[in-house]
């Protein structure tokens, strides 16, 4: 093994800073975003249809989670982006990776829903239904407002991971934040530079939501006993 | 006012309530006593559907249901519109303030104006004891602040008939006679109450009449000072002097 002189390039560093950051802005966290949001309602619906009494619903709901938690998610993007236009269907990468990474958070996000919501004692179900609401009205003003502040951490860490994940997109062609890297290494050949700080701008976005997370869970801890 | 016919329910193999049947007429106050597991919450849970019955039938005002086949949502709605519970362990809304709990019927399901509901609301609180609290959420308060304001979030629907559910079991001693006044204020006022409670001594205040439940069925009813000094039964007997 052999560790030469390590001379940092800093002119190369700081040429390489902002395409790399604009790479994370403009398709990074848009990416990551419109998969978390879409993804969201995907597990709505699916963590709803888990606590469905209808058998049917369930199984779709228990089929579609074992599928998205036991495969890879490069696996997942290959299969909607290269797999699909198979059958005719040609995706853009961009719509390819939010495809792909709704569908994933959709999986993983359902069972934290499902758990938030069961953890709202039953005796709040019943003082709405009391008062003479619906299943559906005490789900809306009662249920879910409680299951969000429990739900907040995990699915902050879900969001994190997949700001991360959205790397995965590089392999799909979308030009997010590590393809920029990757791009510049090609002519550069300096890894170990463009990668640490790609690793470097990756983290300040995490940082940044790791904040972000702390202020919402500190507002909507405001009417818990301490 | 309120009729109970032949009310039969099981959890599994247990059979809870064995064919009860009741009335209570407008303006008075019914209370159900009796051991642990004698089926006195189910029944009570039952005339505002939180539990199902498997057989019999219910009729509060003009709202009447026949158990034993699946109930509409329509008549469910029906039932529970016509009374308001008051739960032992509170259950307010944690997320709302004590007036947004109290305000939180009326505007939502029944969608009178905000400002009527508030109006309503204040005044409600003021009759509980909680004018200074309105704005605090429920965990800011002792259990028996949050057991008024449960009295109050019932109120505040306007039901024809007012459930309580033990309403002071999980209070600390010193906090049961700040709740047990208001409950004596509604009865005086001729608000139509049934209450599970063990606090006999109230029970013979505001009673009109009390039930002694054992093993699903009614052993026993009456008027409180006979049942109570008087009983004729002997299970009513047994239970009375283990809890005096």
């Amino acid at each position: 093994m052999f560790i030469g002189n390590i001379t940092i390039d800093w002119d190369l560093a700081a040429k390489s800073f902002m395409p790399i950051l604009m790479g994370g802005l403009k398709y990074t966290l848009p990416l990551a975003i419109a998969s978390f949001i879409i993804g969201l309602v995907i597990a709505f619906v699916m963590a709803m249809c888990r606590l469905s009494s209808i058998k049917l619903l369930q199984w779709i709901a228990r089929i579609y989670i074992s599928i998205i938690r036991g495969t890879p998610l490069l696996v997942q993007l290959s299969i909607v982006y290269f797999g699909l236009p198979d059958l005719g269907i040609n995706i853009s990468p961009i719509y390819g990776a939010i495809i792909a990474l709704s569908l994933n958070v959709g999986g993983y996000a359902a069972e934290v829903i499902r758990a938030s919501i069961l953890s709202v004692p039953k005796g709040q179900w019943e003082a709405g239904y009391t008062i003479g609401m619906g299943y559906f009205q005490t789900l809306r003003r009662v249920i879910i407002p409680q299951a969000m502040r429990v739900s907040i951490p995990p699915l902050s860490n879900t969001f994190i991971s997949l700001v991360k994940d959205t790397s995965l997109a590089s392999t799909i062609t979308v030009t997010e934040l590590f393809r920029r890297a990757q791009e510049i290494t090609a002519t550069s050949y300096n890894f170990l530079l463009l990668y640490c700080e790609a690793a470097f701008i990756y983290w300040i976005f995490c940082f940044i939501l790791s904040i972000i997370q702390n202020i919402i869970e500190e507002r909507l801890d405001r009417y818990v006993a301490k | 006012m309120l009729s109970v016919q032949d009310l039969h329910k099981s959890f599994g193999d247990h059979h809870v309530l064995k064919g009860v049947h009741f009335s209570l007429d407008k303006g008075k106050v019914l209370v159900i006593i009796g051991p642990s597991g004698s089926g006195k919450t189910t029944v009570l849970r039952s005339l505002n559907l939180l539990e199902i019955p498997d057989d019999g039938s219910l009729k509060i005002g003009d709202a009447h249901v026949a158990f034993g086949k699946k109930l509409s949502k329509k008549a469910v709605k029906q039932i529970r519109q016509k009374s308001a519970m008051v739960f032992q362990g509170y259950n307010l809304f944690p997320h709302r303030t004590v007036l947004e709990n109290v305000i939180e019927g009326p505007v939502q399901v029944q969608k009178k104006g905000k400002q009527e509901a508030i109006q309503k609301a204040k005044e409600l609180l003021e009759k509980v004891g909680l004018s200074e609290h309105i704005h605090k959420y429920p965990h800011q308060l002792s259990g028996g602040q949050q057991q008024r304001v449960g009295i109050a979030r019932a109120l505040a629907i306007e039901p024809e008939l007012i459930l309580f559910d033990e309403p002071t079991s999980a209070l600390d001693p010193e906090l049961v006679g700040e709740v047990l006044k208001v409950m004596k204020s509604l009865a005086n006022e001729g608000w139509t109450m049934i209450i599970v409670t063990h606090e006999l001594k109230f029970a013979e205040e505001v009673a009109d009449e009390v039930i002694f439940m054992d093993q699903g069925a009614i052993i026993e009813k009456g008027q409180p000072s006979l049942l109570f000094n008087h009983p004729e039964q002997e299970r009513t007997k047994q239970f009375l002097s283990r809890i005096r």
